[in-house]
């Protein structure tokens, strides 16, 4: 174990959507600018760097989390999935598939933060992680509309497709979140 | 070269969109760039990498007003990789705005409010790129400004410019004193609404890169060409010499429509330094240098008689603005129109302040306007013990109440109605503050909206490929609007082919002019353009069978007609293309065009903290006919949800003392959150404007906002019997008349 | 972000030599606030030892019946602890109520007591702030101030603690234990972790240099009514305008147990235990709650913008106590 000095670059390993990456990285770097920057993965976005919007969501061994609010060098023990592990324009995942359906964005901006949280999202309720609105998640119990919406509200849409959003979670969660 | 063009000099009898065998338009289409939005592969401005990228970051101003006497590069220009610390006098110290291709104010020196931009750090990452900016001394000589308009509200002087006619500065009839003397009913009160930010989820970014004399610029930016027109005029360029790319822009509202300083930023350094630059702003930076909705304060003066006829409308608007600067916030557009009443005065003045540039906010005028006269109703309508839908009844006017003209199509009284079927009008609380459930006072609350429909030229390119596959080009954006898929559906229609086959390419300063995502105009005009072209592309297949293009139908890839049936790619040879194009004509001057709606809700608040969460909303909207419902809806959603927030939770705090903006950040800047918004039911009206283009389509994008968080304001009063005449509605304006505790 | 060295020690023996070796480092763990901050230019830590890899995240049962949560339990696992559930939900609802799901998943525990204020002042390097940058004025004071404190400011500070979960660890009398560079332990009320700003507001705490948050340790569970309630602009991920934990105990229509904690109105998750004595041995009542707040409102003072924090705690108590106790209103 020993220092990074300071603006030198380290290696640093990240294992993203299944493959590993070798970087030489400012120990400066976010997991977002990594992610965005050094990959070219530009599905996670920036929208405020700050973790007061959510469009840089990402799960990290599944939980979500604000890519921008966390070193990328912090997370080379883990395996980290973005909007482009879950599928591909021409392959969707079935959430992705739900939120073209339903209409679930506008811009597009916030999407893929909305997509990535509200799959580690919908993985809390089945751990049955409880909420501000209560303790009754479980594996056994379908999420509700309420729930999705106080669950969801770190991801903000300015063009607020909230409603839409709600409908594409709840839809999967209902037909198809069963064992993803 | 054009070939084909639709003016708007009469109205547009029949629409070819009538005849599709098997029409898109009108449906629910899902959108056709969707899948690549959902998977991440839809590339926006930032995220573009060219060879040898550099990355800037922009210096602000720590100052209100006066001048930047000295900036101390010494120390960031000393550290690892950073190159420059450029202070350019072509810089632009305000941001752009819609229309022109004037460049905005420039300069690196004067300051004119808080947070200006005043150089930019580059360096070869963004990490070094910003600790270099922190490190970067910045001096200032700092000069007495006017930071606080309501203070300076004194000093208020009409516009000296009435934005292309668009923005009426004063109107008057007849004789409001004498109306308010003899009205049976008259509310007299004074409303204060503050300055919001657009606060678009993607952050303005440039990417700026010269290749052989010629600058490409990737950006977001709702109209790329006044971005380039702007941007040549500031760099000296003929605009021939710029390209600006925006095929995917993360919400714009109107805060991205003319040049940014990221731009001009990005493209200076770039040029100075030989290799592309990359600008992305902070969020903080969006908040403190691109433009705001400027705060307002309007008088607002309502006569009747006895039977709630409107006998006075009186509107009389504060704004603030930059000195220079020509927009100001037009709160009394609607008011012209919306209501009968003989005498009417319509006015707004600007206060000259040293605060962040005032720009178009999604339904400039109408958004704030509404919001005062919608509830300026309601208290009438309990002055005259109305039912506030009768009372709007009752004043609906014939033609417009101010302007010898007719309105080329008019449904508010049946948005009215229907909303308050589907929304169960009937069973609301008529007492305000009676109806309590539990720890929650409920209300309910209506509002109308209305939003002008404008009309500018705009150009398209469409070619039927050889293979069959249609092609459509143009340098329109789709912001999230759903640009890229009506415009194929509208493609589709009209040249009969699958929509699948019909590929949209947007946001290129290269393609045909368009006229830009803004004011609710952009699937109005590049869709008539569009059917401009389409229509020449029949005509000309037509001619090519050998047919008259009046018994032509197209369907499936083939064209039909009596006695004819071929395949269009045996019609096209190696290709067929087409520019189209359109411009407003007689029909803009000789109608007054506008959508109507009208907005429903119930609000409950809480009778301990005066919290308001909104639980039920219906809008009912006509905005002639509906190109893609399903885009529609989303797009209606939206603009209410811009109203809860507007009524709720939204204020730009500017200090009092030197104009800085306090809340720079989503944190404290408080857009709706999930948790915030309900289930929204919209409804649209069937409705087509024959005077508005050969669309029969009116603006859609704005009129959610109109009135929305008049309809909430409305409804919170309803709830608690307390009105708050300064928004937001936070909880600390309602606390005060709240029941007491042991109730 | 001012460069900075880093390391990632395996363990807590290598995590405090390593701050010891580069004087002024800091430890870094969810990051959540700390790298907000570092992006701002506000905190410029020269050396930062990240924690991440430390084996703290194990909430366990104290022998006497308490928990010991260790410093490194994100607050969404501790949040949806079942012992945490079932014995101390003021607590788990209290962390429920803060930031987002995203947030709570990198967060930690003893990140989260040691965050600091949201003032918009303090936020943005250009506005003076003394808590920033000592000696250089409050911007709060004369200006916007909706979100400051109105208890235990001073005049050269009005910022407010921002935490939701700390106000359910101060009601809940929790206790940090610490180790110190030299190897021995430390352990801290919360009381005693915070400081007032007074002439000094740049100090949030009384943590040595190198001390390092092991766990926070709760006492055996108050077998009685917990409830926390936020107030807030949003209704959901928005910092408190006010908060109230409250813990209440009713045997034969008397109070026999009482305690309080405020959020958003003080410098640090504020308690006052006058106005809970105050509580014990009464009946419940509208009156004696009203008397309460007039106790734990007695030294409040608004700065104007903040006035209607005053009415607003108010209420909120009396409406939280009137549930709790289930007294009529």
């Amino acid at each position: 174990m020993s220092w990074i000095e300071a603006d030198s670059g380290a290696a640093v390993t990240l294992s993203v959507n299944g493959t590993r990456h070798d970087l030489k990285l400012d120990a400066r770097v976010t997991l977002l600018d990594a992610l965005r920057e050094h990959l070219q993965l530009t599905g996670t976005k920036k929208g405020c760097d700050h973790g007061q919007c959510g469009a840089c969501t990402v799960l990290v061994d599944g939980r979500r989390i604000n890519s921008c609010l966390s070193l990328a060098v912090m997370h080379q023990a883990d395996e980290i999935t973005t909007i482009e592990g879950l599928g591909t324009a021409h392959k969707l995942h079935p959430l992705q598939a739900a939120f073209v359906a339903k209409d679930g964005f506008q811009c597009g901006y916030c999407t893929s933060g909305q997509i990535c949280s509200a799959i580690g999202m919908l993985g809390e309720w089945r751990k049955g992680w409880p909420s501000h609105l209560g303790d009754h998640a479980g594996a056994a119990s379908a999420i509700d509309a309420a729930e999705i919406r106080e669950r969801m509200s770190g991801n903000l849409c300015r063009c607020a497709a909230y409603p839409r959003i709600v409908e594409a979670i709840e839809h999967y969660a209902i037909h198809e979140g069963a064992d993803t | 070269m054009m070939d084909a063009s639709v003016k708007m000099d009469a109205p547009f009898e029949h629409s070819l969109l009538d005849e599709s065998p098997m029409p898109t338009i009108g449906r629910e289409i899902a959108r056709i760039d969707g899948p690549r939005k959902v998977s991440g592969a839809a590339r926006y401005a930032a995220e573009h990498f060219p060879e040898e990228v550099l990355h800037g970051v922009l210096l602000r101003a720590p100052v209100g007003c006066g001048r930047i006497s000295l900036v101390d590069a010494t120390a960031a220009l000393a550290m690892p990789g950073v190159l420059a610390v450029i202070r350019d006098e072509r810089m632009i110290r305000n941001a752009g705005d819609f229309g022109g291709d004037a460049a905005p104010v420039q300069g690196v020196e004067e300051v004119a409010y808080f947070g200006q931009p005043i150089g930019l750090v580059v360096a070869d990452s963004l990490e070094r790129a910003r600790a270099a900016s922190l490190c970067v001394r910045v001096s200032f000589e700092s000069q007495p400004g006017v930071f606080d308009m309501m203070a300076a509200r004194d000093s208020a002087l009409p516009p000296t410019d009435d934005i292309f006619g668009l923005f009426l500065i004063h109107t008057e009839q007849g004789d409001v004193e004498r109306a308010a003397g003899e009205a049976q009913a008259l509310v007299d009160t004074v409303w204060e609404t503050p300055s919001q930010n657009h606060a678009a989820m993607e952050p303005h970014a440039s990417v700026a890169i010269w290749k052989e004399g010629r600058l490409t610029l990737h950006g977001s930016y709702q109209s790329p060409v006044v971005t380039r027109d702007q941007l040549a005029t500031v760099m000296g360029l003929p605009p021939s010499q710029i390209r600006v790319l925006s095929p995917f822009v993360g919400g714009g509202f109107g805060g991205k429509l003319g040049v940014m300083p990221e731009a001009v930023a990005a493209a200076i350094a770039a040029q100075q330094l030989g290799r592309p630059v990359k600008v992305v702003m902070t969020r903080q930076q969006v908040f403190e240098t691109t433009g705001r909705r400027p705060m307002t304060r309007q008088r607002i003066r309502l006569g009747a008689n006895s039977d709630g006829r409107l006998t006075l409308v009186q509107h009389e608007t504060i704004t603030d603005q930059l000195e220079g600067e020509v927009f100001f916030e037009p709160a009394g557009l609607a008011t012209h129109l919306l209501y009968a009443g003989e005498n009417r005065v319509v006015d707004h003045k600007v206060v000259r302040t040293n605060k962040q540039l005032a720009v178009s906010m999604r339904a400039p005028g109408e958004a704030v306007g509404l919001l005062t006269l919608e509830c300026a109703m309601d208290e009438l309508a309990e002055a005259l013990s109305l039912d506030p839908i009768e009372l709007r009844l009752r004043n609906e006017p014939k033609s417009h109440p101010e302007m010898d003209m007719p309105f080329s199509s008019r449904a508010l009284v049946d948005c009215l109605r229907q909303g308050a079927a589907r929304f169960g009008w009937e069973r609301r609380n008529t007492s305000p503050g009676q109806m309590r459930d539990g720890d929650w006072l409920v209300g309910h609350g209506v509002a109308a909206a209305a939003r002008g429909n404008l009309f500018g030229p705009s150009r398209v390119r469409a070619t039927i490929q050889g293979d069959g596959r249609v092609v459509v080009e143009t340098e329109m954006t789709d912001i999230g609007t759903g640009t890229y898929t009506i415009l194929a559906q509208i493609a589709a229609d009209l040249l009969g082919v699958p929509l699948k086959q019909v590929e949209v390419r947007l946001g290129d300063t290269d393609d045909p002019r368009s006229a830009g995502s803004g004011g609710s105009w952009g699937a109005t005009t590049s869709g008539s353009a569009l059917y401009a072209a389409c229509a020449e592309l029949r005509a000309r297949l037509a001619a090519a069978a050998g047919a008259c293009v009046d018994a032509v139908t197209l369907t499936d890839g083939i064209l039909t007609a009596p006695g004819i049936s071929r395949p269009i790619t045996e019609l096209v040879g190696n290709g067929l293309s087409v520019e189209g194009a359109t411009e407003p004509g007689e029909s803009n001057r000789r109608f007054n065009q506008t959508s109507y709606g009208a907005h429903f809700c119930e609000v409950r608040v809480n009778a301990v903290t005066g919290e308001v969460r909104v639980s039920r909303w219906t809008s009912v909207f006509a905005a002639g006919r509906i190109l893609n419902l399903q885009t529609a809806i989303s797009q209606a959603i939206g603009g209410v949800v811009f109203g809860i927030g507007g009524a709720l939770t939204e204020e730009l705090v500017h200090d009092p003392r030197t104009g800085k903006i306090v809340n720079r950040d989503l944190g404290e800047y408080h857009v709706p959150a999930h948790a915030d918004i309900p289930a929204i039911d919209i409804q649209f009206l069937e409705e087509r404007d024959l005077v508005a283009n050969p669309l029969h389509a009116k603006g859609v994008g704005e009129l959610g906002v109109c009135g929305a968080g008049a309809a909430i304001a409305n409804a919170v009063y309803n709830a608690t019997g307390v009105r708050v005449r300064q928004f937001p509605i936070t909880l600390d304006k309602l606390l005060p008349g709240l029941p007491a505790i042991a109730e | 972000m001012i460069a900075f060295d880093y390391i990632r020690p395996a363990d807590e023996t290598a995590a405090l030599q390593a701050a010891t070796e580069r004087p002024g480092a800091r430890f870094i763990a969810g990051g959540t606030n700390l790298l907000d901050l570092m992006k701002l230019g506000i905190e410029r830590p020269r050396h930062l030892v990240d924690i991440g890899a430390l084996d703290l995240r194990e909430v366990t049962e104290t022998p006497g019946g308490g928990l010991r949560i260790g410093a490194l339990v994100t607050n969404a696992a501790l949040a949806a602890h079942p012992l945490v559930r079932q014995r101390y939900p003021v607590l788990s609802q209290a962390i429920l109520a803060g930031a987002s799901g995203q947030l709570r998943n990198k967060a930690t525990t003893a990140g989260n007591l040691l965050q600091r204020t949201r003032c918009y002042f303090f936020y943005d390097p250009a506005s003076p702030c003394n808590k920033r940058e000592p000696g250089a004025g409050c911007s709060a004071i004369g200006g916007f101030n909706r979100i400051m404190a109105i208890l235990g400011t001073s005049a050269h500070c009005i910022a407010s603690h921002p935490s939701d979960m700390a106000v359910a660890m101060r009601v809940l009398d929790a206790r940090v234990e610490t180790r110190l560079p030299d190897g021995q332990t430390g352990s801290h009320t919360l009381e005693a972790l915070y400081r007032l700003p007074g002439e000094t507001p740049h100090v949030d705490h009384r943590l040595a240099p190198g001390e390092l948050i092991t766990a926070v340790v709760l006492p055996p569970p108050p077998a009685r009514q917990q409830s926390y309630r936020k107030v807030r602009d949003r209704a959901s991920y928005a910092f408190a305008l006010v908060s109230v934990a409250a813990v209440v105990s009713v045997e034969e229509e008397r109070i026999t147990e009482a305690a309080l904690a405020f959020g958003g109105v003080g410098p640090m998750p504020w308690r006052n235990r006058e106005a809970e004595a105050l509580l014990v041995g009464q009946a419940p009542s509208a009156a004696l709650f009203e008397r309460c707040a007039d106790v734990v409102l007695a030294e409040a003072n608004g700065h104007g913008g903040n006035d209607f924090k005053v009415p607003l705690l108010r209420r909120t108590l009396v409406s939280c106590l009137t549930k709790l106790t289930g007294a009529e209103p």
